[in-house]
């Protein structure tokens, strides 16, 4: 692993001991009225490896839509690093955190495997001579050394699932935010994505159904249902909670 | 020819066709020419003239809208084909107007041809960003390339299912071509929205990885002496070629 995490500026603007992220508050509500967030409340710190579950429509996805400036907070506030999610920062906030949507057919959308893993570089302004490097460095951290001239539509789900990871490690994030990542993948794929989550040194937060890989990689998780967190603790705890995950529609791993 | 820079070889394609499409009408000569010259390349190419003649059938249903020409040019009649109502009469004039577009479209196609089976989509898209198109439809194509692939499949997946559930019993009623057809317009209509919906996602990852509206393209590798000298070599023997037939053509 080669991959540094923490960007300069981003770690530069972090107080020690405050957390990297930080959720206050967070609403969201959807043009047609329907009430998504209903006041999140989060803190992450640096290096901690978190796991977001809860059943389908519970919030996931537009959650994470606001921690990489894709939607911005209605009300309530979301900082990275001490940066405010804010239409003026989107840049800075999207160099900082890295989002990989869960079908890598809309992550990957390059004809080759190079031209997508170079994709967010070049948008944040890299120079050409390192962008080559950056590429073969997030492939290499990804396991799929060597896979540049490729095609997407010729390689497995789970060589696309960790491209699709790589397009966002060249970028240097401090943290991933991972939308099921394990979804569809056959054991061995699995298997060598719940290595390379506990490989990588980033702060990251999943969303998935998958028990199991909460239990394997996840220290830490939260719970969402109707666009609240419901419970947030170490992961062993709420796993032994039976009562408390058949209420929100889990089951244990 | 593989290893040439794609901007090298799509600059010279394009200067091809252009000179086929331009030479006097009736230049059967000049055409022949043009088309050894083809084979040629297609050797040195490794290719073969086989698949580059094959590959360019796919144009063949576009050549015959030339052919009503055979009727409606005026000049020496052949025959008469009447129907009728109304009768057509063909030209020798006719014939041979139509058979120049046709031989000059078909010359053009290999010509084409050759340049895909010598390039990979890739190199070819790089090869039209350098060239300096407007980057916004050479990232049209890429994506339309890209997504090909997807949305075929997502259609096939579609037709399975439905044949999958395509049951028949003996006896029983076969069900009407036009609720059938409305089931496939169904289909087509969702898949629009499912290619839609996609699009939206690839937006929001495009997005998420700094996309701000502004295409950024990678560094320009500076085309080499040689393949300046080739450029040049070539379209100078190109318009000599051109000169050339017009010259032997008083006609045209």
């Amino acid at each position: 692993m080669t991959m540094l995490s923490s960007r300069p500026e981003t770690a530069a603007a972090a107080t020690p001991g405050a957390p990297l992220l930080e959720i206050e508050g967070l609403h969201f509500a959807y043009p047609d009225g329907f009430q998504a967030l209903k006041g999140i409340n989060l803190r992450v710190h640096a290096g901690e490896k978190l796991a977001l579950i809860g059943p389908n429509g519970a919030g996931k996805s537009t959650f994470m839509l606001h921690l990489n400036g894709i939607h911005f907070p209605a009300r309530g506030t979301v900082r990275v690093g001490g940066l405010a999610v804010e239409r003026k920062n989107a840049g800075r906030i999207r160099a900082a955190v890295g989002l990989v949507f869960q079908d890598p057919d809309d992550q990957l959308f390059s004809p080759t495997v190079y031209d997508d893993v170079a994709f967010g570089p070049l948008h944040m302004g890299i120079p050409a001579a390192e962008i080559d490097d950056r590429v073969r460095r997030a492939l290499e951290a990804v396991g799929l050394a060597g896979f540049e001239k490729r095609l997407p539509h010729h390689m497995s789900l789970g060589q696309r699932k960790r491209a699709a990871l790589a397009t966002v490690l060249s970028m240097d994030p401090s943290i991933l935010v991972l939308d099921e990542p394990s979804a569809g993948l056959d054991p061995r794929g699995r298997r060598e994505l719940i290595n390379l989550l506990l490989e990588l040194p980033q702060t990251m937060i999943v969303s998935t159904h998958d028990m199991r890989l909460v239990r394997d990689v996840f220290p830490r998780t939260v719970i969402m249902d109707g666009g609240e967190i419901v419970a947030d603790g170490p992961t062993q705890e709420l796993l032994q909670d039976a009562d408390l995950l058949e209420r929100h529609g889990l089951e244990l791993p | 020819m593989h290893r040439a820079d794609a901007r090298l070889k799509f600059i010279l394609v394009v200067g091809f066709i252009l000179s086929v499409s331009l030479l006097p009408r009736e230049s059967f000569l000049a055409l022949g020419i043009a088309w050894s010259a083809l084979v040629g390349v297609s050797f040195l190419a490794r290719l073969g003239p086989v698949r580059m003649v094959r590959g360019s059938f796919v144009a063949l249903p576009f050549v015959f809208a030339a052919l009503p020409l055979v009727f409606t040019r005026e000049g020496d009649p052949i025959g008469t084909v009447d129907f009728g109502l109304f009768s057509l009469t063909a030209s020798w004039e006719g014939v041979r107007l139509v058979a120049t577009i046709m031989l000059k479209s078909w010359v053009s196609v290999q010509a084409a041809t050759l340049l895909v089976f010598s390039t990979t989509f890739h190199d070819l898209v790089h090869g039209l960003e350098r060239l300096r198109l407007p980057k916004l439809m050479v990232a049209v194509i890429s994506l339309m390339y890209r997504y090909l692939a997807v949305l075929t499949g997502e259609a096939q997946r579609m037709m399975r299912a439905r044949q999958a559930r395509s049951a028949e019993l003996p006896g029983a009623k076969r069900v009407s071509t036009a609720w059938r057809a409305k089931v496939v317009g169904h289909m087509v209509g969702s898949l629009f929205i499912r290619s839609y919906e996609r699009s939206e996602r690839i937006y929001l990852a495009m997005q998420a990885r700094g996309y701000t509206g502004q295409l950024v393209s990678h560094r320009v590798r500076p085309m080499l002496r040689a393949e300046w000298a080739t450029l040049f070599a070539v379209a100078a023997t190109l318009v000599s070629f051109e000169l050339a037939a017009h010259a032997w053509m008083p006609h045209a």
